[in-house]
């Protein structure tokens, strides 16, 4: 019998459990590994080289190498893990959420501090809320996307 | 004997050490989170406790994904704040109460609930920024803490209804130490906030309030609530919430007392990417 997973029709979301987190378990541990400074000069000086060390996907090792923090969630990366790619990077966790949504640094910042994003319309999958698949990117990209 | 005079709730933002830590707390922006706890820094004061036991959250600190206790006591003596990639973050070193601890963890695993013990431990923002926020800047922390770490990374994290019974069994086992100890506990994280993927930055300042209200007045309730709610409504990482059930558990009202006085309760938005809670609870 599968497991019980009311969560997956949250949009926007992925719920790190042990199915995300067994597909993703190189992936963090490399990320944990950025933890000391030699291993984040090392990773530095050959991302590619360095991400070669470790047994993760293809796709996985594209999507750090990308910065690409979505995708990197969609193969079982967990975001307290990614944050050290960041912190490698020199980004803040404001920097790395606000990336995730396609708005520009200063947009998700004046969306933070005029109250944050509206749970109205993002609660489930098929509403109208801006975090909804039918809506990405979101911001000013979004919008230049839809005007092209 | 011990006692547990009163409970602490708490956000810990990451965002909110570093501000304290690069002197920024008078900038307009983190002012108003600041000024939050002027009144806790006082009442800390006026109410010193002897030990903190306070509940967090590792955050891919301590511990990586090989090894994830979904609840873990901290019984060493001491422990160094880690370096999460930033640098460590330039606060005192936590000294722990090894005798206490030992002893609850006996009493709680007797209870039934399978703590991990933990010896050695470095402590990240989820742990060193709620005492920034009570003791202000210092050069030791005013007294010793037992760190509780629980899982609220990987899913699923513990029940609600669980914290809320792991709080009476603490309780309980504070109880029944027998040096006269003045024991407050910190529940910590939350409020609403949602660090990944499209709908990063949701905030929910409505449901937020409720939830505190709620809290306050019927945690039974709260307990009950699953974890789904806290996901859609208070975003992914609003489920640290579960953790603030762990020091409302341990309070005399849950165990037939009298219900608790409100000493404090702040709330603002934001910090960062979250909402930030507080409250102060007092036995009576």
């Amino acid at each position: 019998m599968p497991l019980e997973k009311p969560y997956l029709d949250v949009p926007g979301t992925t719920i790190f459990d042990a199915e995300q987190s067994r597909m993703g378990y190189h992936l963090n541990q490399f990320c944990m590994s950025l933890m000391k400074a030699e291993n984040r000069a090392r990773f530095k000086a050959d991302e590619r080289a360095y991400l070669d060390e470790w047994p993760m996907s293809e796709d996985q090792k594209r999507a750090v190498l990308a910065r690409d923090l979505n995708r990197c969630i969609q193969l079982g990366g967990n975001i307290y893990f990614l944050a050290k790619i960041g912190a490698t990077d020199g980004r803040s966790f404001q920097q790395m959420a606000g990336s995730m949504t396609g708005m520009t640094e200063e947009e998700y910042r004046d969306m933070m501090i005029g109250g944050g994003r509206s749970v109205q319309g993002n609660r489930r999958l098929g509403e109208e809320g801006d975090a909804q698949p039918h809506r990405q990117p979101q911001g000013r990209t979004g919008r230049n996307d839809k005007e092209a | 004997m011990a006692r547990i005079t009163a409970s602490l709730f708490t956000s810990h933002v990451p965002a909110i050490g570093a501000a304290f830590d690069l002197g920024k707390t008078g900038e307009p922006y983190w002012q108003k989170v600041f000024e939050g706890y002027e009144f806790t820094k006082q009442w800390m004061k006026e109410n010193p406790p002897d030990v903190i036991f306070l509940v967090f959250n590792d955050h891919a600190t301590a511990f990586s994904l090989e090894m994830i206790p979904t609840f873990a006591i901290g019984t060493a003596a001491e422990y160094q704040p880690a370096d999460e990639g930033w640098g460590p973050r330039p606060v005192p070193k936590v000294i722990g109460h090894p005798q206490l601890a030992s002893h609850i963890a006996q009493s709680v695993i007797q209870q039934d609930f399978d703590l991990t013990i933990v010896n050695r431990m470095d402590v990240d923002h989820g742990l060193t920024v709620p005492l920034s926020l009570a003791c202000g800047k210092v050069d030791a922390w005013p007294c010793p803490v037992i760190p509780f770490a629980v899982n609220v990374v990987q899913y699923p994290v513990p029940s609600g209804q669980r914290c809320y019974n792991l709080g009476k069994a603490i309780r309980k086992a504070v109880e029944s130490y027998d040096e006269d100890l003045n024991v407050h506990i910190w529940g910590t994280g939350g409020m609403s906030h949602q660090l990944q993927g499209p709908r990063a930055g949701l905030i929910n300042r409505e449901w937020d309030n409720a939830w505190m209200d709620q809290l306050i007045a019927d945690p039974q309730a709260v307990a009950a609530i699953p974890h789904i709610e806290y996901v859609r409504e208070a975003g992914s990482e609003g489920i640290e919430l579960v953790m603030w059930l762990i020091a409302r558990g341990a309070m005399a009202d849950a165990d037939g007392g009298k219900p608790p006085r409100v000493a404090h309760r702040f709330y603002h938005v934001p910090a960062s990417n979250t909402a930030v809670g507080h409250l102060i609870l007092e036995n009576q």
